[in-house]
């Protein structure tokens, strides 16, 4: 299963790469939101999947599935939709003003002589 | 701090309150309280003259960074007095003869003095400092006010330029003399020069040797320009005339001759060394005299004569070396090639001083100093005439004057190379006295040019700027003195030989002096009809001739081209280097975020696969792996089959539900992984990013939105490939390596003993692990507040508008 696991990851993260390098500004961040969802399952993957029961304490279970990999998902998945509801609000005001979401067209004119 | 020291630093102290004296004395020029200075640290080195000649030396030591082995450790012995009494003795007339040539009323004297003080006192810090950082730490501060000194007219082009070159050439020179005294305290373990010289044998063995030997002389070859660095000097001529008198041709110059002289009881033993000093210094002889004889202005024909006597010198050095090979000092006749490099490094610094200052004093009354410009000046400058007289003819070699000494030293310790059977000298030494005879027939044309050119022939006064006169008795006052000591080194050399020369020759060859011998200084005129004689005497018939028939030679000089020369090789490498880079970066920095990404992801896929691959690190453990079940792997399709459409959804729409059914499977695979805390987030925290996505969809602008699908590209494919692989070639490999088990025991034990509940992964937020759990609420916050200020602040359009 962890190399079933590994190999979906491999996927997500190809698809990911593949549209954060797109033109599109949208397209960059559904990219970045794939990209964190492959991190996540990774996490989890890592430590070993379906080792005994959820981690919640019950009688007679001795075997649970690990919960330090758990927390620490939930951590990241909190942080990832704070950065990408930051970047979508980010984006969209870029529309705004700028009028465009083409990443190629948001090239600062500098006075580069 | 003693005496000593505060001596050394006495000049970067006056420094501080010259811009005082400046605005506060306007009436009184400022070089006047200036001169004090030098004056009162040439009367205090002189007192040292009685230690060093007695073979005594003064060392005392100002602790600075003990911990690492830096001390200001001055040391006085007969090398380093030489050099202090030649920069305060030649610093003083200077300063006198700037007191003349620099108006008080146009110039901006409180910068000039300012820079030369610390000059000054940088250069006293040089010559008589122990520790070889502390060197390192005044010859930069040389460095640094040789460039402002030469940038002090810093409207002109040309003064820019020059600072800026010589800028570049000494302190890349100085950045490797550097690496060269960290590789000998690698060696040794101290920075002191006297501890080195004392382990001198066994750094010669070290495998460091050769690599410390070349770094240090490359310093001391860009300070004291040697071939081919010598390029910044004849650039250095925009500085005002006094500090070229000073700088460029009797202090600054010999702080790489100095430095060689200091470091020849350590590298000399080497043959590498002899055959590179020496062999440096008599091409740059033979070049910049050659140089020389083209030169139109002035202080050109006197900066290249500069670089060729300091090649001079050098070489005379260089040879010198071979003395260590000898145990006796009665039958060595090496020690005569360092008795003179000492002592025409002494007569340089008077001569060459005299006639720097006889240029400035021409420049300064006729408003030229092109020698095609100038002629017939003898009757209206008789003072300056003689001055310029016997500074030549001391320059070019010609009896009674000092130059005549050094120049028969130089030519017997150049022949004497025929005796030696040390590294191949025997055979290719010959090209020694060869090139240094050219290269004196070369000196005695162009020193002949100088005089003749400036003062004799057809008056053309109609052509100058000015109405020549002769220059006012304080500005001759310094070039008198100097020719003076010309005229009486000439006459008596003996006064120098045991006071002066034989303490410094004992400072550079210590291995032999400690072995109880003594070093016989005797000058003298008359030596016999020695092959010498003669070799002068054709220097002399052959530069008459070759003089007389200047006109018919000179060509041969213009048929170097300009890009072959070394200034052409150093603007084109400074411009070259300058447009490629600028090409380069204009080539990585597109300003495009998708080539940096691709930069970023090629980097991270190249570093991690090749660390794969060199370290064999790959591997595939079956044994420990979670079974796999039907509905995990349509799960698995879907979520898979999710991210790929999206890279083909034509519309946007299309896309954003996509990530939806791809987060929702990511929330199902917690599900199935038996995380509940997990799922219940990522379900309400997809729903509310699909929202946020649709909300940009529906706010997108009317004109890009017609909807296209995206453009293949293979590059991209390529990249983003290699990165998916990448990621899981790791993931598998890392978890075949698991070297040993989870923590989470312990978590699993305690979470009801300890912390009062039930549910492990909550626990571990709010209590074992709770401070991430508090930064987390704070990044939330942030984005929160960040989101609230970009919807609500926008000033900048509202101003516009």
């Amino acid at each position: 299963m962890e190399i079933l696991m590994s190999i979906v990851v491999g996927i997500l993260f190809t698809s990911a790469v593949y549209l954060i390098l797109s033109k599109s500004l949208l397209r960059v961040i559904i990219g970045t939101a794939l990209l964190s969802h492959g991190a996540h399952l990774l996490l989890l993957t890592m430590s070993g999947l379906k080792r005994g029961a959820a981690p919640v304490l019950m009688d007679d279970i001795t075997s649970y599935a690990d919960p330090l990999p758990q927390a620490l998902v939930l951590t990241a998945i909190v942080i990832s939709f704070g950065v990408t509801a930051f970047f979508l609000v980010l984006a969209y005001r870029a529309y705004q003003e700028l009028g465009t979401d083409n990443m190629e067209e948001m090239k600062g004119n500098e006075p580069n002589d | 701090m003693s005496l000593l020291h505060l001596a050394i630093v006495l000049p970067f102290i006056a420094a501080v309150f010259v811009p005082f004296l400046f605005k506060g004395f306007r009436s009184v020029h400022t070089g006047w309280f200036v001169l004090l200075v030098p004056l009162a640290l040439f009367i205090y080195f002189i007192q040292y003259m009685p230690v060093t000649s007695s073979g005594q030396t003064v060392s005392q030591t100002f602790e600075w960074i003990p911990s690492l082995g830096i001390n200001f450790t001055a040391y006085v012995d007969g090398l380093g007095l030489l050099f202090a009494l030649l920069i305060t003795g030649i610093g003083s007339l200077v300063v006198l003869y700037s007191i003349y040539y620099l108006a008080k009323e146009k110039e901006a004297l409180h910068n000039f003095y300012v820079y030369l003080l610390m000059f000054m006192g940088a250069m006293l810090g040089v010559v008589l400092s122990d520790n070889l950082i502390v060197l390192y730490m005044f010859w930069e501060f040389t460095s640094i006010s040789s460039f402002l000194l030469i940038g002090y007219w810093y409207d002109k082009e040309r003064s820019r330029y020059g600072a800026q070159k010589s800028m570049l050439i000494t302190v890349f020179g100085g950045l490797s003399m550097l690496g060269g005294i960290v590789l000998l305290y690698l060696m040794s373990g101290t920075f002191s020069i006297r501890e080195l010289i004392g382990m001198s044998d066994q750094l010669m063995a070290d495998p460091l040797f050769i690599m410390a030997m070349l770094l240090v002389l490359l310093g001391a070859f860009t300070k004291s320009a040697q071939f081919p660095f010598h390029v910044w000097l004849p650039d250095a001529m925009e500085a005002p005339t006094p500090v070229s008198a000073y700088l460029h041709s009797a202090t600054m110059v010999k702080a790489g001759i100095y430095l060689v002289a200091r470091m020849s009881p350590i590298f000399a033993e080497s043959g590498v060394w002899l055959w590179l000093v020496a062999g440096f210094g008599i091409f740059t002889l033979f070049w910049g005299s050659f140089n020389a004889v083209k030169q139109t202005d002035l202080k050109g024909i006197l900066a290249y004569s500069t670089v060729s006597q300091l090649g001079l010198i050098m070489s005379l050095l260089g040879l010198g070396a071979a003395a260590l090979h000898f145990d006796t000092l009665d039958d060595n006749m090496y020690m005569t090639a360092t008795i003179a490099a000492v002592f025409h490094l002494i007569n340089h610094a008077t001569f060459k001083g005299s006639l720097f200052m006889m240029a400035g004093i021409v420049d300064h009354e006729t408003g030229t100093r092109d020698i095609r410009k100038l002629g017939g000046l003898v009757n209206l400058m008789p003072i300056t005439f003689t001055i310029a007289i016997i500074g030549s003819f001391s320059m070019a070699g010609l009896p009674p004057f000092n130059g005549f000494l050094s120049k028969e030293m130089f030519l017997t310790g150049m022949i004497s190379v025929f005796e030696l059977d040390l590294f191949n000298l025997n055979t290719w030494g010959i090209l020694f006295p060869v090139l240094a005879w050219i290269a004196s027939v070369f000196t005695f044309i162009y020193s002949i040019k100088l005089v003749f050119k400036t003062f004799l022939g057809k008056p053309q006064f109609d052509k100058l700027p000015k109405k020549p006169h002769e220059a006012p008795i304080g500005m001759l006052i310094s070039p008198l003195i100097l020719v003076s000591l010309v005229i009486l080194f000439g006459f008596f050399p003996n006064l120098l030989a045991n006071s002066m020369i034989k303490p410094a020759v004992e400072s550079i060859l210590p291995s032999l002096t400690d072995a109880g011998q003594e070093v016989y200084v005797n000058i003298y005129f008359w030596h016999g009809f020695t092959p010498e004689l003669f070799m002068t005497l054709g220097i002399i018939l052959t530069g008459i001739i070759m003089y007389a028939t200047l006109a018919k030679w000179q060509g041969i000089y213009n048929r170097i081209p300009e890009r072959f020369t070394i200034n052409g090789v150093y603007d084109n490498g400074l411009e070259k280097g300058e447009s490629g880079s600028f090409r380069l970066n204009e080539f990585i920095m597109t300003g495009y975020m998708r080539s940096y990404l691709i930069y970023i992801f090629a980097f991270f896929v190249a570093i991690l696969l090749s660390t794969l691959g060199v370290r064999d690190a790959f591997a595939i453990d079956t044994s420990n792996l979670a079974e796999i079940r039907i509905y995990e792997v349509v799960l698995a399709l879907v979520l898979v089959a999710g991210a790929i459409t999206i890279l083909f959804a034509k519309s946007r729409l299309t896309s954003i539900v996509l990530l939806g059914v791809v987060g929702y499977s990511v929330a199902l695979f917690f599900v199935f992984f038996r995380a509940p805390d997990l799922a219940l987030t990522q379900l309400v925290i997809e729903t509310v990013s699909v929202a946020l996505f649709l909300l940009c969809f529906y706010h997108l602008p009317e004109i890009s939105r017609k909807e296209e699908r995206m453009k293949f590209k293979i590059g991209n494919a390529v990249i983003s490939i290699l990165v998916g692989i990448t990621v899981t070639l790791i993931g598998i490999a890392s978890y075949s390596n698991q070297s040993f088990e989870s923590i989470s025991q312990y978590h699993i034990d305690n979470v009801y003993d300890l912390a009062a509940g039930g549910n492990m992964v909550n626990v571990i937020l709010v209590d074992f692990r709770g401070f991430d759990t508090l930064f987390e609420i704070c990044v939330l916050g942030i984005a929160a507040l960040g989101i609230y200020a970009m919807v609500n602040f926008r000033g900048v359009r509202r101003q516009k508008g």
